[in-house]
Parts: structure tokens; sequence; C-alpha cells
């Protein structure tokens, strides 16, 4: 059984149908890439998935539970985390403290608890920063230090989608959707987190799912690939596949040599 | 500031870009502002009210100070410098800047001219009426109008200039003289409190010394005193290299904590022992202003860190007077169980609960500034329901709850305002306790989460709903003990005492003290609260000058002035744009810092 | 580095009921029940004949085109800015100080009497100067500085404007409350089709209908008009087309100050006395009726202030009297708020539905 399995997505913004009778499945340990040009749906389809927004049609099955009409922290729960097109951190809060709210689904104390300042809830308190220094470590020593203290408003531009991706694998999830995590990068950094997108598969055992415009990161993670257009599936398959298909290139008319590079 | 430690790129820039020029413009549009606000201040009513009192015997009195230090603020920022961008050299203060001044001053000047011509020339009163023939007399100087008028606009003008001047002082300089200067004026305002505060402490004589009595005017020479002792111990701590906090900071962890400890004792000791000093007015004040705290602390729960701004907050106010009211008086109309205020206050805790819960599940899935109306509705509707006659047989309608009991320990019996200080004090401290240790936790960070973005917040695992009504929960909770020792305290409650205006008290409190930031808001609570009880000529225009602090704290100090450390850094995201300007040019930006740990 | 240890995954069921959604249609259905109960009471126990209810709502009418004019004030701003401009009920207010002021100036010298068409013209421009020049200054001063700032910091703003308005007004001209002189050739009623109707409620009606759609076509047909609807679709882009994106702010306030004046010069028909604070309520109930209408929506602030007004002036007699509640009318505001409150909690689209397609951030 696949680990996450779309059958008849739909979901329309006023006259546009932004996806329009998706079907498409993610199996657990693959890393799939969805590509497309702007306005395919592409975020849309993220949205959907982690209840940002609610399908008008279709299902959401992952792992067995269907998500559609829950809520995101539930789907959350369930072990779906995403990061956004746009960056959005929590600007006034520490670099620390981002990832460390991306424990809170995990963690349990409760308000009396940090009052009374209970042996439990200091246990907790001390687990959930070791978890959120370990997890910036992960991207070497871009984020931690005296990054661990300064509001996450301060951090360059791939620093804040680094930790963006940090506060996401705070949350422990099973499935991890990234949308377009290397927008805005510099050559050298695109390459440093292409490389890192492939340890969060091999080392933390992540599925990921992950939109993105630049086609060398899409050839050098993805063991499938997925093109949407105009909120259909256009064609699934290895990059080499989709890199000759007719239709693709004519969907990315006008952009032809990015993916002949 | 910056020249310090200014790379040598911004000085190559330097070279390469002129300063920006004042714009002479700027100078008059703020010159018709000044004029504009000055004669506001004369037709309200402040000039004339504030002149009861002197500041200094024989020349200076209140009223005519304050108009012209409107001048004097208006001639500072006519003459401010346009900020520079990075790049820029900022510019050095020349002749321009005082003629700014100059003009921006004398512009007020011809506008409080006009208003004495035209008052003395025409019956205005009958509309405005301040404009009394004693107020012309004091904006003349007790002059005719034919020598006054050349005067006013003199005395405007020198006012302004005075402001540009400020900006011709070298830093160290102005940061002793200024602070000198609002010494004096906060000597001569609260001069019945520092005479009481010498006369508690056994220094009567130097009372006597300063002032020309107790509870009178400054003399000269007892203001030149006090500006002198004040701005040299300014100036003495201008001179040294590093601030107070910062080399708090660089103390090692468990030295650091000692030395919050002792501060914090030191403070409450010296807290614990003001209402003897002060004597029972002030003990008084110093309540009420205990009683806003508490609130404040709860609403700096629910706006400073969760983000949701409550217009209605005193409705929770109410509920704790209310419930431990009807729970401890036996004049309750309904029913008099007559419990003692610490037996009921479970009971008040529960019924606060309660009405959090019921303000916030409507209000979750709502847009911010809707809550902040929805919230209003709902404060307002309290009020009106216990000031109705349909609900009087519960809660005694206009005539409100009378008779309650005093706070009662064991055999001890909490009466003058003295004793109460005691109870307001130890629930203050629990509940900035409260506020700290909830502050890192793990839901006051998804508070602070849902605060910066709710959806993300959402989609990151925190459940909204339980969020906002933990959030409105532990607010309405501090409130009601609020309102549970404002009812005891006092003896009676009436509906009117939980009007709208509480609500936007707290919200001013907290603004000026700064959000999320525990000194900031008792800081705020003491000056917001404590002045306009202390100062009988304030509190007239109190609410005028609460509304006036809001629109400028948001214009020129959202973060308040003591703002939480957390918002201090973000002050500096000025310095970040230079690094990542620099990074892009290649210099060593803080990505090439060398990193001093590692996890 | 360590490997992070993945802690033991927390089994929790998923329920799609939440409480929230429990709780909200418990109160839709309490509100229903209870408003139905009560209107079948007083209309069953017959304490009102149908003539009193016809003038009640005449009355409602003209009390809610007043408000109508206040909540386009609301509306418009909210298009173009997307927030709650908590200070235009005292922009209100002071165009009725300044409407009272000269009203009783111009009865002192006569004018009143003996040419009540030019006084109550010279009263509409006074009012309508002060609230258009109130309106402009606190744009200026307290909301330009802050474009772009977090949605709640203009609207503290609003509020210390707010206050700070109030707060000079009573400075300026004291705290008690003044009357409105009344217009002899105004009293008495008109009959308009077979209904009997009191002369002054039909001018404000009028008046109000009049003002409202002048500032239709305003907005509909004009250069300026259709400027101000391109800023309220995306100020960004309007500005790129050649708009001056300031520019249009500040005739957005100054036309809602104005419509805002027209109000407060009729409101001294409709009720005659006015002090200092009387530009809360009526300003809350303003924008209660632009919510209820559809906030950002022109027609729809028309149609919420009518509504409201009408409501509010059935609601007591009609829904508390059921309840045979003593002295029912102390509870007419409480019928004001609950209506805000309901409006915002189960219909914050209003009744036209917002015209912003998308939640701008």
């Amino acid at each position: 059984m696949p680990m996450l399995e779309i059958d008849g997505l739909s979901k329309s913004f006023g006259g546009l149908k932004a996806i329009n009778g998706l079907n498409l499945h993610v199996e657990e340990g693959e890393i799939v890439s969805v590509i497309g040009p702007n306005g395919a749906g592409k975020t849309t389809f993220f949205n959907l998935v982690t209840g940002m927004d609610s399908p008008d049609g279709g299902n959401i099955v992952f792992d067995g539970q269907n998500l559609v009409g829950l809520r995101p922290n539930q789907i959350l729960q369930l072990g779906l985390a995403r990061t956004f097109q746009n960056v959005r951190l929590f600007p006034a809060m520490t670099v620390l403290e981002n990832v460390m709210v991306g424990q809170h689904a995990r963690t349990s104390s409760g308000l009396l608890s940090a009052i009374f300042k209970t042996p439990r809830h200091r246990r907790e308190e001390a687990e959930i920063e070791a978890r959120a220094k370990d997890v910036l470590g992960f991207f070497g020593s871009r984020l931690v230090g005296y990054r661990f203290d300064q509001l996450s408003m301060m951090l360059s531009y791939a620093n804040r989608r680094r930790l963006e991706i940090a506060r996401a694998m705070a949350t422990d999830p099973r499935l991890l959707l990234l949308d377009e995590p290397t927008a805005g990068m510099n050559p050298r950094e695109t390459l440093e987190l292409t490389e890192l997108i492939g340890r969060l598969r091999d080392e933390k055992g992540y599925t990921i799912v992950l939109i993105e415009h630049d086609m060398q990161v899409v050839r050098n993670v993805s063991d499938r690939v997925v093109v949407l257009d105009h909120g259909v599936k256009l064609i699934e398959g290895s990059f080499d596949e989709i890199s000759t298909n007719q239709n693709v290139i004519e969907a990315y008319l006008g952009r032809p040599a990015e993916l002949g590079s | 500031m910056a020249d310090v430690e200014a790379p040598a790129v911004e000085a190559k820039a330097r070279k390469l870009l002129p300063a920006p020029q004042l714009d002479m413009r700027r100078a008059v549009r703020l010159g018709l502002a000044n004029a504009a606000v000055m004669v506001l201040v004369a037709a309200t009513g402040i000039v004339g009210t504030f002149q009861a009192r002197l500041i200094i015997d024989p020349f200076l009195p209140l009223g005519l100070l304050f108009l012209y230090m409107v001048a004097w603020a208006f001639g500072w920022l006519a003459a401010k410098p346009p900020t520079t961008l990075e790049g820029f050299a900022p510019a050095s203060p020349g002749p321009r800047n005082l003629i700014a001044g100059a003009l921006a001053g004398a512009l007020g000047g011809v506008g409080i001219a006009l208003l004495l011509v035209l008052m003395t020339t025409f019956n205005l009163r009958g509309i405005f009426i301040e404009l009394s023939p004693a107020l012309a007399d004091v904006l003349s100087f007790g002059l005719p109008i034919a020598a006054a008028v050349p005067l006013i606009i003199a005395v405007a003008t020198v006012a302004g200039v005075a402001g540009a001047a400020v900006h011709f002082l070298a830093v160290r300089w102005r940061r002793a003289i200024m602070p000198g200067l609002m010494w004096v004026l906060v000597f001569a305002l609260f001069t019945d409190i520092v005479g009481q505060f010498f006369a508690g402490v056994g220094l009567d004589s130097i009372t006597s010394f300063l002032f020309t009595g107790r509870g009178g005017p400054l003399t000269v020479v007892g203001a030149v005193i006090v500006f002198a002792v004040f701005s040299a111990l300014y100036w003495y701590r201008g001179g040294r290299e590093t601030t107070m906090r910062q080399r708090f900071d660089d103390l090692p962890a468990d030295k650091r904590t000692l030395w919050t400890v002792g501060m914090a004792g030191a403070i409450l000791l010296v807290l614990w022992f003001m209402p003897r000093i002060m004597g029972p007015f002030v003990s008084q004040v110093l309540d009420s202003a205990g009683i806003f705290l508490l609130m404040a602390l709860g609403l700096n729960i629910v706006l400073g860190y969760a983000g949701l701004l409550d217009l209605g907050y005193v409705a929770f106010f109410a509920v704790g007077a209310y419930s431990a009211a009807i729970l401890t008086s036996p004049q309750s109309p309904a029913f008099t169980p007559e419990l003692t205020l610490v037996a009921a206050l479970p009971f008040v805790m529960f019924a606060a609960a309660i009405a959090g819960i019921i303000v916030a599940t409507p209000v979750i899935r709502m847009r911010g500034d809707y809550l902040a109306i929805v919230t209003l509705g709902f404060g307002e509707i309290a009020r009106i329901l216990l000031n109705s006659e349909w609900l009087a047989p519960v809660f005694g309608g206009a005539q409100g709850i009378t008779n309650i009991p005093n706070l009662q320990i064991g055999p001890f019996t909490f009466r003058s305002p003295q004793d109460y200080f005691i109870p307001i004090f130890l629930f203050v401290v629990v509940a900035a306790y409260i506020t700290l240790a909830v502050e890192k936790s793990r839901w006051g960070r998804a508070w602070m989460a849902m605060r910066e973005d709710e959806s993300v917040a959402e989609a990151m695992g925190i459940n909204i709903v339980t969020a906002k009504l933990s959030a409105f929960i532990v607010g309405a909770v501090l409130a009601s003990f609020g309102g549970a020792l404002f009812g005891s305290q006092i003896g009676s409650i009436f509906p009117h005492s939980f009007d709208i205006v509480v609500s936007i008290t707290v919200l001013v409190i907290i603004i000026v003290g700064g959000m999320g930031s525990v000194p900031g808001v008792t800081i705020g609570a003491l000056a917001l609260i404590a002045l306009p009880n202390l100062l009988r000529e304030f509190s007239e225009y109190q609410f005028l000058f609460y509304g006036v602090l809001l629109i400028a704290m948001m214009l020129f100090r959202p973060e308040g002035f003591i703002p939480s450390r957390r918002r201090a850094q973000e002050l500096h995201t000025e310095e970040l744009a230079q690094d990542a300007w620099l990074e892009i040019f290649g210099e060593s930006g803080p990505g090439e810092r060398p990193v001093e740990e590692s996890a | 580095m360590t490997e992070a240890t993945a802690p033991v995954r927390p089994v929790r069921r998923v329920s799609r009921i939440t409480p929230v959604g429990i709780f909200l249609w418990f109160l839709r259905i309490v509100t229903l029940v209870v408003i139905l109960y009560g209107s079948f009471q007083s209309i069953s126990s017959g304490r009102l004949t149908a003539a009193q209810w016809r003038d009640l709502i005449v009355f409602g009418i003209s009390t809610g085109s007043v408000y109508a004019l206040i909540a386009l004030g609301y509306t418009m701003v909210y298009g173009v800015l997307r927030f709650i401009n908590f200070a235009h009920g005292e922009v209100f207010m002071t165009g009725a100080m300044s409407a009272f002021l000269v009203a009783n100036a111009l009865a002192g010298t006569g004018l009143w009497a003996s040419n009540p068409a030019a006084s109550l013209l010279i009263v509409l421009v006074a009012s309508m100067v002060t609230s258009t020049a109130v309106a402009v200054i606190v744009e200026r001063v307290a909301y330009r500085p802050l474009r772009g700032a977090p949605r709640l910091i203009p609207l503290i703003t609003s509020i210390g404007a707010s206050f700070t308005l109030q707060y000079i007004v009573r400075g300026l001209v004291g705290a008690s409350t003044r009357a409105f002189p009344r217009v002899e050739q105004l009293r008495g009623t008109w009959e308009i089709f077979g209904l009997v109707v009191l002369k002054t409620q039909i001018v404000v009606i009028v008046a109000a209908l009049l003002m409202m759609g002048g500032l239709y076509v305003f907005v509909e047909r004009t250069r300026t008009g259709r400027s101000m609807r391109a800023v309220a679709e995306d100020p960004e882009t309007a500005a790129l087309m050649g708009i001056n994106v300031d520019r249009t702010i500040v005739t957005v306030f100054a036309v809602g100050g104005a419509m805002a004046g027209v109000a407060g010069a009729l409101w001294g028909l409709v009720f005659p006395s006015l002090n200092f604070f009387s530009g809360f309520l009526p300003g809350i109930k303003a924008f209660t009726a632009a919510v209820l209408g559809g906030i950002g929506n022109i027609v729809g602030a028309m149609l919420g202030g009518v509504s409201l007004g009408v409501f509010e002036s059935v609601g007591p007699s009609l829904v508390l009297a059921g309840y045979e509640i003593p002295a029912f009318s102390q509870l007419k505001d409480v019928v004001a708020y609950l209506a805000l409150v309901l409006v915002l909690i189960f219909r914050p689209s209003g009744i036209l539905g917002e015209r912003l397609a998308t939640e701008r951030t």
C-alpha cells in the first residue's frame, strides 16, 4: 500500500480549477519531485494535503487514514510536515524557539506543569531543547552556536530556508513536503541543499515530496517526477522519461533551455 | 556609535554619497503642526489648569512651561537630521538646523498669538468654554496685546531653537543634561511625595532646603542642585565604556542568576517598605496601580504573547469583582454564602475561566481585528447587563453590591491602603512569576508562534483552539484576581467601574511599557495609574494623554519604553540589513563569522 | 552530531466534529429559538398595535440611514486599507458637534426661524467640512506613517485617535450635553402613500438616499472613483499603473469623512442631544452595519445600515418584551452589541458578501 494516495482531488478558486481530478501516489522512502509551470497548482496541492485548504472533492489517504476535513495540526500529528514557498518562519522568535515550536505536537506538558516547574516539565523542556539543537546540527555549523538565540528574521535567506526545513524535521514527520527548497539560493548553496535532501531520506528515513523549478536538483535527487499542468497530472516517470516527453516540453514552452541543461 | 565599528567599506561609500540636506518645507509643515498642537493645548484648558502649579518658585508655572515645551519638541523634531541610509554620511548639524528649529517654534508662537488676538477680540466662550479672560492673561504674560504678541513669538522661537540645539550637544552631554532636566521636573511635580519620602526616611531638612516648604515648589537653588546632582550622575555613567546590561550579560551564568535574584530581592524589599514610608494616600495610589498591573500582566499574556487584542478585557475584571462580591458580601441580593475572600477565590477563578471560555470560543476562527471588536462588544454587554434592572436581583443593578468585607487571612484583617498593599503586591509577584515561567514553556512558544503567523503555527502542529482558549483563561483569571481585590478593598462595586476605559487603560499600560516585558508593564502601570492620581491637574486630561500616548507609541516606539529583550533585538534589524549588504559585496558578513561553539 | 532519537509517537484519535463547532451550532440554535419565541410571545400578546409597529420600523429606517452614512466611511477605508478605522465614530461626532454648535449660533441670530432651509444647509456644510478635515488629519498624522505595519498596529493607533478626539472635543467645548434647536417647519407629519410619517424622518431618509446615490455614482463612474477601486483591488499594481495611491487614500478618508459629516448634521434632526462621547455607540453600530452589509461593499453598507436600524428599533419591543423583562429599553444597546457579536461570529462576510476575493495580508 502506498504511503500517500491521492484520488480524484479537485479544488477551484472562483472559476479557476487549480487542481482538477488529480491522482497521485507516493511510496514509503521515495523522493518524488512535483514540477510544472507557474500556476500549475503545485502549491495548492501542498495546501490541500496539509489541510491548510479544503478540497472540493477527492480523497487524500495517508497511511490508511483519510486526511480530508482534518485540521492542519491533526494532519501534522499523523506525520506530514511541510515548508513554504515564500519562507514562513516565526520572525520574532529565535532560531532555537522556531525549532522548539516544531516539537509542540510531539510533547505534552501543560500550562500548570510549566507554572509549578514539575520535574517532568523540566525534563521535557531539556529534551525539547536538546532535540532542537540536534536537528539544527544537521545543517553543519550554519545554524548553531550564537545563532541559537538570534531572531529568525535576522538570518540570511538561505539560512531561513534551512531553518524552515529544521522546523519541519523537528515535528518528527514521516512524509516531508518541501516547497521550492532551493528558490533564491546561489549555485553553491543549491548543490549543498540537493545533497542534504538525499541525506534527509537516507539518514532520517523521511519520505519526501518536493516542488522544484531547478531541473538540476530534480535530476539529482528524485526517484520519480510528476509533472502538473493546469491542475492535472501530465505525466509521471523517471527524470529521463519526462525530460524527453513532448507534452512536458510544450507545457514548459518558453523555458526549454532550463530543461535541457 | 556607528563610527566605532564602521568597516572600511562604509567609509569608502561615505566619500561617494553626500549627506542629504535638511528639508525646510518640512520645518514649515512641522511649524504649522506645532501651531495646531499649541493652540489645542491652550484651548482645551491644559494651560489654564496646569498654571496653578509652580515648578520653580517664583517664575516658572507648569502651564506655560508645558505650552512652550511643545514648541521645544517641535523645534527638536524640525532640526532632526534626516535619516541617513546605509552608505550616506550622517549629516552634522549646522545653522540650517537652528533655522529649522526657530522656524518651527516661531510658527507655533504665531498660532498662540493669533489665538490670543481672536479670543480677546471676539467672545468665543459660548462655544469654546476654556477661552476665558484668565487664559488670555496667562498667554499674554499679563502684558497688553501689542507687547504680548512679539514676546510670545520670541519665546516660542527661543524654545524652538533650544530644541534644535539639542542636536548640537555631544552624545555624552545630551545624556547628562536631558535626564537632569527630567529629574528637576519629577521633583517639582511630585513635591508631595518627595517631601513624604524624605520625611519617611528622617531627612526632613533636605525638603526644606530644596523646596519652599513641604508640598511647595522647588526653589531656584533647589532646582539647580537637583539638576547638578542628577546630571553629574548621568555624566559619570555615560563615561563608562560598557552599559550595565552589557556587563551583566558578560557575567558567567551562575553569577547572573545570583545578581538577578539579588536585584529582585532588593526591589521587593524596597516595595515592601514603601507604603510604610509613603503614608496612606500614596499607598492607595500604589494599590490601584497594583490592581491595574495585575490586569496588565493578564492582558500581556493575551495580547503580548498570543497576539489577541481583547478590548473587552474589563469584563474579566468585572467577573472577578462581582463573583467575589456575591460570595462574600452579606448585602449580595441573590444569595449570601458570606464566604471569606480566600475561600471564595477558587470559585472566582472558576467563574473567570468560564467567562474566558465563553468569550474565546466564538472568536477562535476570527481575524485579529474582528476579534478586537467582538470582545469590545462582549465587554459592553457585560457592563449593560450588570447595570440593568432585569438582572438587578442578582447583581444589584446600578446600586451595585455594597458591604464587601475586607480581606482576612487567619486572625489578620487587611483594612488600610497600607495593609492592602501587601496582598496586592503578592498577587502581582505571582502573576509576574507566571508570566515569566510560561514564556519559556511549550505553551508560551505556541502562543508566540500563533501571534507571528496563525496558519503556519497550526500547520506546525499547534492546536489553535486550545492555544487561544488557554491564553484567554490565564488572562481572565489574572484579571479576576484584580477584580476580587478591588472589590474587597473599596468595599462596594458599581457597574460604572467596569467601563470600556478600563480596558483601554490596561491596553495603554502594556503598549507604553512594552508588550511582553514584565518590567515594562510594571513601570507602565506605575506611570500611567499613579501619575494621574498623584497630580490632580493631570487627572482631568488623563484620557487625552492616553490617546495621544497610544498614537505616539505606535508611531515612534512600538516596542514600548522598556522593551522585552526580544523586541530590543528586533530593533537591530537595520544593522542586519547592513550585514546583508556587505555580504552581497563579498565582504565578511555574518555568514562567514567563525562559530564559537557547536552543539 | 548524534542521531536524533525519535520520541515515541503518541497515538491519538483524530475527530472531525470539534467542540468549538458544536458550541457554535448550539449558540446559533439558542439565538434563533430566543428570537423566535420572544417575537411570538410579544406579537401574540398584542401589546403594540400595527400602527405602533409601523412607526418603529420607519424610525428604524431613518436612524438606519444615518448609520448607513457613517458605515460608508468604515467600509470604504476597510476596502482600501483593510483596517478598521476605530476613530470614525469620533469623526462623525466632531461633525455632529459642529453642526450642533453652528445650529445653536444660527438659532441665536434668528436666521434659524426665518430661513430654515438656508440654515440647515449652512449646518450641513459646517458639519461636512469639520468631519472631512478631521478624517484627513487623522489619516495624515496617525495612519499614513504606519502603512504596511502589522494589522493590529493601525487598529491600536485608531483606538488612540478615537480617545484623543473625544477628549479634545471635551476639552474644547466641555462635557455638557448640547441640544439641537427645533426646526418649526419640520414639526408634524406628512402622509406618503397612505403612511403617516414624521417630517424630520422623511428629510433624513431622503437626504441620506441622495448622498448615498451620489457616492455610488462617484465611485462607479468617475476617474477618482475608478482609482479608488483599483487601489482597493491591489495597491501595488495600482501604483504601477500610475495611480497616486497616497492621494487616493486621502480621498477615501475625505469622502468617508464627508459622509459622516452629513450623518452628523442629520443626527440633530433625529436625536436632538449630543456630547463628546456620543460618537462611540453610533460608530460601533455603523461598523456593525458595514460588516452586516459585507465590508468593503458600498451598497452593502446602505442595506446593512437600514437593516440594523430597523432591527435595533423593533428588536427590544419584539424580542425582549416577549420575556417580560422589566425596563427592557435599558437593554436597547445590548441588542445592538448582540447584533454586532452575532454578525461577526456567524456572518462575517455579510449579506452581500465581501467584495474581497482573497484575504490580502
